[in-house]
């Protein structure tokens, strides 16, 4: 833990950049343009879609058939202990934890429970990349061949593929509010806002007093200013998880996880895609050896082609028989650079925080750039800089670390804190993923960050690398592409970051991210056991592969003691 | 190239293309370090020159894969002046594939950098110079400034290509401009090429000029089969094309309904369509959405008959006749020469292709006489059996099975008296041919008499050709064949 801690804290100036104490970080230039709002960890912002542990969801369901019931209000005279604003992931990690703290909950949702993940989000965008995955398969002869199959032309039922999306959704959203109901959370149908201090209105005028406020009201998606969105053919991820259309050409604006996703569902289904993206390389944000891979991979074999370090600076939808136009400027000089026809236009410029109406001006908050500032234990910070008591906000709203199972984990760490026990989430724990064909997946720090950070503490950097083509079970399923990689401290053993693309990636973080979050030494992890053949052994490689100098750590205690 | 300032400087440019040769090594590409080595001269006449010059070599652009048609410089491991030895990585590459080292073979100096760090340069192109002696390194450097700018010219009129094509570019557009309404697309020509992103990947992989490339996609759009066609060659195989997404709902649902049908029955085997067997089968069924109607005719053909047992001898077939006697009627009736491309208009074609069915192997294909009523009978048969040749041996083009304006199928020589066909997407009209029979007729005057009658029943699109149309069409083929003296012409 105590490593943990001393992690988040040293780079608090990465993860947190939007406090107000480091103005410096703020980058609103990214926001708009490439689906990136943080230059550390700017990646995170548009990775939404595209990861959220509902496991969580099933897990908690057993847990709580013992624990049961939702708390007795305390003696206190408040209508409950715990009001959570926003039934979307986040809020629903909260609440499941603060029930199984004993305490009594709400939580109030304006529009569906499930918010942008589950309904708008990483969850019908798997079941749209299941689709492209097997498509993908299907229509690959050689790969097929290459098992000795032989398949007919594939081809698909667009309505098929957009009923499978929607189902997965309605299912997923009646498992998250079915999971809340059982353990008795009180879910409150209404737009909710803050009025005071541990005072909240939802719906029309019902105000109900809680000792702690959690704010888990999300984002969504962000449109620069001068794209016109009709919901046809100029689109966000909205409109594009329905899949009224596959269009023969669709610009994506953004290269980030949203859009790679995308890019990934519509060459399966036989769109050709045209990448608009501001930064001078696709894919800003991952470690640059991965997205030089992934992009030989995902991008240029297939059919799509890119214009980069430009805005879109008009976007016009399709209508009198014209095409969509979107018109490019050079993002330096700001000079039009060219135009584009195409069929349709997909913004994924990344999400701006859902945050108007909620009342802040009531209690002294301002928003940056929409986002609510917090503090590392997610406390509100009010427009003086202080701390506003009682009231927290997780997930998207902060900014911090969008992502749909960073806010569950911001929220778990809200509800340890209210029932006292102080806790500070390792932002650098969090694994991140983007569902492609194949997967990328990673954790920690890209390997410029840990060098620029070794840099200046003063220690080394080493670097392990292996390939999905040295994986029996890779190679077996003919699909050795890919590579994974770990930077790590050789003095100590401590693991930095690691960068998974090839097969399966997303599920492969996990042991990273564990070691991180437990402190877990690369000198021990190295003589664990994994099965083989599995696709697991790629880790286990990077771990073997590692050079450490210090000796193995005979107890769980003495890693401590090296921390 | 040879814009060079010195004539001393412009003799080793022009012998790299010769020189080729002598990096023959570089393919031994396994151990993912290439010398990229050549010499600048070798021309034997230059014998005096190349004792001075062969010292300061060029390090040209390697090819790291079999299709790698240009690389990025990722890296510099040497800076200029630096000195190398042989065997020494000098510089990375990334190609479509990977990054590799280049190694030196030569000892040396890094005299000048031609191609910078981030840039491009096709295969083959010079990148670096290699100088001898540190003497050599300022020569090298001159020479170094004179190629970058007598190459950077070309690189720039290449590149300027994709983004903003001359004005040439739509003067070809006339060439395939229709006759008549489609005025909308000419003026949209004008306007700058629009090309898709898989047309471009594909155009710069088969070095078509995309800018010379008239498009026919949506909005008058340069699509891949556009680039294909303009390649001469065939749809990938590798990769299918994805299903075409407007077609796909009926082409899914009718999938369904044949998944619902019940099990085979014991015994039966299953066997996939081939490549060419689904298209005709997505073909037939995209058919469905066509309103067809089709109008009979029986024509006369002992005058035919006559002339082909004239001609027979000359190498004329029976089919070039036939698509010669229709090549002409269209001629004359072009809206059944004319296809419904959009629900809303006329597309009137502006030459007459006759495509001709032909079964072959498990499948079926159309070869297409293009031109067919401008070309002569003889050549109509040549060009007959030269495709037919193709068509069993599988080595069609896509123009040479896909340009069809109209459809021949002819079942006449297995006794088929009369059938109808399927109107094949894209095309206005088809026509299908039937034996030609010893009939009793009476004419006008109430006297028996035999003569060989044949029938032909066209099917057509109603949106575009009517009743009348076609009726009249099928009046003047008759015409046509019951004299067709015209035909040898």
């Amino acid at each position: 833990m105590q490593s943990a801690f001393s992690l988040s804290f040293s780079h608090s100036s990465l993860t947190t950049p939007n406090r107000p104490l480091s103005p410096s970080n703020a980058a609103p230039r990214n926001l708009r343009f490439c689906g990136l709002r943080r230059e550390a960890f700017g990646f995170s912002q548009s990775k939404q879609l595209t990861s959220c542990r509902l496991q969580i969801n099933s897990r908690r369901i057993k847990v709580s058939a013992a624990a049961a019931t939702n708390g007795a209000p305390s003696k206190s005279s408040f209508d409950y202990d715990l009001i959570i604003i926003g039934a979307g992931v986040g809020g629903h990690g909260a609440a499941l934890h603060a029930v199984e703290k004993g305490l009594k909950t709400a939580i109030i949702e304006g529009d569906v429970v499930g918010g942008t993940c589950v309904n708008r989000g990483c969850v019908p965008s798997k079941a749209l990349l299941a689709v492209s995955g097997r498509m993908r398969e299907l229509q690959n002869e050689h790969h097929m061949k290459s098992f000795g199959l032989q398949v007919s032309a594939a081809g698909y039922d667009r309505q098929g593929v957009a009923d499978h999306a929607s189902n997965l959704a309605t299912k997923i959203r009646n498992n998250l509010t079915n999971s809340m109901k059982a353990l008795g959370v009180d879910i409150l149908t209404g737009f909710g806002s803050v009025l005071g201090p541990q005072k909240v209105k939802y719906g029309k005028d019902n105000v109900i007093t809680a000792k702690d406020i959690i704010i888990a009201t999300g984002s969504v998606p962000f449109v620069p200013k001068g794209i016109e969105v009709d919901g046809k053919t100029v689109i966000t991820s909205d409109h594009a998880l329905k899949l009224e259309s596959v269009p023969d050409w669709i610009a994506i604006v953004g290269s980030g996880y949203i859009g790679l996703e995308f890019s990934d569902v519509y060459t399966a289904l036989g769109s050709e895609v045209t990448f608009i993206e501001a930064l001078d390389q696709l894919m800003p944000g991952f470690d640059p050896e991965i997205s030089k891979l992934a992009q030989r991979v995902l991008i240029n074999p297939r059919k799509i082609d890119y214009h980069t370090g430009v805005f879109a600076s008009k976007i016009t939808p399709a209508k009198d028989g014209r095409p969509v136009m979107i018109e490019l400027i050079d993002a330096k000089t700001k000079k039009p650079k060219d135009t584009l026809e195409v069929d349709t236009a997909l913004i994924a410029t990344g999400r701006a925080p859902f945050t108007n109406g909620l009342g802040l001006e009531n209690i002294n908050v301002a928003t940056q750039r929409g986002f609510i500032p917090v503090d590392e234990r997610m406390r509100v910070i009010d427009g003086n800089g202080k701390l506003v008591p009682n009231l927290y906000c997780i997930g998207d709203a902060n900014g911090k670390l969008m992502l749909a199972h960073a806010a569950s984990a911001q929220g778990i760490s809200v509800v340890e804190q209210v029932t006292g026990r102080d806790h500070v989430l390792n932002h650098l724990s969090i694994p991140a993923a983007c569902f492609t064909h194949p997967e990328i997946s990673m954790v920690g720090l890209t390997e410029p960050q840990a060098r620029e950070k070794a840099e200046k503490e003063g220690f080394k950097v080493s670097i392990a690398k292996t390939s999905f083509k040295a994986n029996t079970k890779a190679l077996a399923e003919n699909e050795g592409e890919g590579i994974a990689k770990m930077i790590y401290r050789p003095d100590n053993g401590e693991i930095l970051g690691v960068h998974i693309f090839g097969l399966h990636a997303a599920d492969l973080i996990h042991e990273a991210s564990n070691a991180i979050a437990l402190g877990t030494r690369l000198q021990d992890i190295k003589l664990a056991v994994h099965a083989h053949p599995t696709l697991s052994e790629v880790v286990d490689e990077l771990f073997k592969a590692a050079k450490v100098d210090s000796p193995v750590s005979t107890t769980a205690q003495s890693v401590k003691a090296v921390v | 190239m040879a814009v060079s300032s010195s004539s001393f400087l412009s003799t080793p440019s022009l012998s790299n293309s010769k020189s080729k040769s002598t990096i023959s090594f570089s393919s031994s590409i396994s151990s993912f370090r290439h010398v990229v080595f050549r010499s600048s001269t070798t021309t034997p006449s230059h014998r005096r020159a190349m004792t001075v010059r062969s010292k300061i070599r060029e390090i040209f652009m390697p090819a790291l894969s079999s299709t790698m048609t240009e690389g990025k410089i990722v890296s510099w491991i040497k800076t200029e002046g630096e000195k190398l030895s042989k065997g020494e990585s000098v510089v990375v590459v990334e190609s479509d594939k990977a990054d590799m080292d280049v190694e030196t073979f030569y000892d040396g100096y890094l005299a000048a950098i031609v191609v910078g760090e981030g840039e491009s340069a096709p295969v083959g192109a010079a990148i670096g110079l290699l100088a001898e002696t540190e003497a050599e390194i300022e020569e090298a450097k001159s020479k170094a400034a004179s190629k970058s700018s007598s190459s950077s010219a070309p690189a720039d009129s290449a590149e300027a290509v994709v983004p903003s094509p001359p004005p040439a570019t739509s003067s070809p557009a006339p060439a395939i401009a229709q006759p008549s309404p489609v005025t909308e697309t000419v003026s949209d020509g004008l306007r700058k090429t629009v090309a898709t992103p898989y047309a471009k990947k594909l155009a710069k992989q088969h070095k078509v000029d995309i800018g010379s490339v008239a498009g026919t996609g949506p909005f008058g759009r340069i699509t891949a089969s556009d680039v294909e066609a303009a390649a001469g060659i065939a749809p990938s195989v590798a990769s299918p094309p994805p299903p075409p997404p407007a077609a796909t709902t009926p082409t899914a649902k009718a999938k369904a309904s044949t998944t619902n049908s019940p099990p085979p029955l014991p015994g039966a085997s299953i066997v996939p369509f081939t490549a060419m067997q689904s298209a005709v089968s997505k073909n037939m069924i995209e058919s469905l959405s066509v309103p067809t109607f089709r109008v009979g005719y029986p024509v006369n053909t002992d005058a035919l008959d006559a002339l082909y047992e004239k001609v027979k001898p000359k190498g004329v077939t029976m089919t070039a006749l036939l698509a010669k006697a229709v090549g002409m009627a269209l001629a004359q009736h072009p809206v059944v020469n004319a296809s419904c491309k959009d629900g809303k208009s006329f597309s009137y074609n502006g030459s007459i292709n006759v495509a001709v069915a032909v079964a072959i192997g498990g499948g079926l294909i159309t070869p297409v006489l293009e031109d067919a009523d401008k070309l002569d009978l003889y050549l109509l048969s040549q060009k007959w059996k030269e495709l037919v040749g193709k068509a069993r041996s599988k080595q069609l083009q896509p123009h040479e099975y896909n340009s069809g304006t109209f459809t021949l199928s002819n079942l006449g020589m297995f006794g088929v008296d009369r059938f109808d066909a399927i109107l094949p997407p894209g095309q206005g009209a088809i026509m299908a041919v039937g034996a030609s029979k010893p009939t009793v007729v009476a004419d006008k005057d109430g006297f028996f008499s035999v003569k060989n009658k044949m029938m032909v029943n066209v099917t057509a699109d109603h949106r575009i050709v009517y009743g009348a149309d076609l009726a009249a069409f099928l009046q003047t083929f008759a015409k046509i064949v019951e004299n067709p003296d015209s035909l040898t012409l």
